[in-house]
């Protein structure tokens, strides 16, 4: 346990300087920085007029049917690891389990293909 | 205070302020960004319990993946925030009501917990004990064959999460030109000009 928690050691002095040098960075600008702002300044530009309205709008729902996709394909690998991990010493049965559980998901891979929701039209 | 417990109540501290962030930022954006440090952070403290698949899982899925998702989800939304603002009023007694009914059932959870006496033994007797196998691989072992009719109805619920999405989201458009790769790789250079002959003075 001990031996784990010290392997991930160096990751902890990573984080530790990661938020150490961000902190130095963000004080060093709000110390040292001359600031003199003015109403031009700091208002939006957008290559010489201003701004036509929000930059907030809606996304179309395609990025949302993107993205779930990935997931599902995200999960299928993250079932795959340990699967790989004990590949060596595993049982057939848990060998032809993740043959059937790709095979589902290869039936909706076939279906998403089919119906076209990888393209962009 | 070992050195793992000062990182314990670093993270610990770090995934409770994360997660109020979540409930009182303004902006829903910013709600997502504290999430997401919710779960890096908890991540970490997977890894100080030594389970570090559920870690790295974590950081893959929910940050990767999880997070993506929501940040659509709020962007799509495209609601009056200020007016959202104005309506949460009316909301509060109702929402008062249920945090109070799930304050006391924690409370209710903390008081009564109690382990039954053959919990630990029974646990064990499933994992192989945390000593000799890796974490990972004490997964492998037991997931595929020991829980096969779960494993394969996780199989079945991203089958119908694939199909549950395509179904709603999918509008096929049929005014534009798509491209038709089949269509481009039997064309034939023989077939695709043409050549004639065409008299001085006289058109096609």
């Amino acid at each position: 346990m001990d031996t784990l928690l010290q392997d991930y050691l160096p990751i902890l002095v990573f984080l530790g300087l990661a938020i150490g040098l961000g902190l130095v960075l963000i004080l060093a600008a709000a110390v040292v920085a001359v600031r003199n702002p003015d109403p031009e300044k700091v208002s939006a530009y957008e290559c010489g007029f201003n701004a036509f309205d929000d930059a907030r709008m809606k996304f179309d729902v395609r990025f949302y049917l993107v993205s779930i996709l990935f997931i599902i394909f995200d999960l299928e690998v993250a079932f795959l690891f340990p699967w790989a991990v004990v590949f060596g010493d595993m049982s057939m049965a848990a060998f032809w389990s993740m043959m059937v559980f790709l095979a589902i998901l290869t039936i909706g891979f076939a279906y998403e293909w089919k119906k076209g929701a990888l393209e962009w039209e | 205070m070992s050195a793992a417990d000062i990182t314990f109540y670093c993270f610990a501290v770090v995934v409770v302020t994360a997660g109020l962030f979540v409930v009182v930022s303004r902006n829903p954006v910013h709600s997502v960004l504290w999430l997401i440090l919710a779960f890096f952070t908890s991540a970490g403290m997977f890894v100080l319990l030594g389970a570090e698949f559920v870690a790295m899982l974590l950081v893959i899925v929910y940050v990767g993946a999880v997070a993506v998702l929501f940040l659509f989800v709020v962007m799509m939304l495209d609601v009056d925030f200020a007016e959202l603002k104005a309506e949460m009023a009316q909301y509060v007694p109702v929402a008062s009501v249920i945090g109070l009914v799930l304050l006391m059932q924690l409370g209710m959870v903390f008081g009564t917990w109690t382990f039954a006496d053959d919990a630990m033994a029974m646990r064990g007797a499933v994992a192989p004990p945390p000593g000799e196998v890796h974490n990972t691989a004490a997964l492998g072992l037991l997931v595929y064959d020991k829980y096969f009719p779960l494993f394969q109805i996780a199989g079945l619920i991203l089958l119908v999460a694939m199909v549950g999405a395509i179904v709603l989201t999918l509008r096929h458009r049929t005014d534009i030109k798509r491209q038709d790769i089949l269509a481009q790789i039997y064309r034939d250079p023989a077939k695709a000009m043409e050549l004639k002959d065409v008299k001085p003075g006289q058109g096609l």
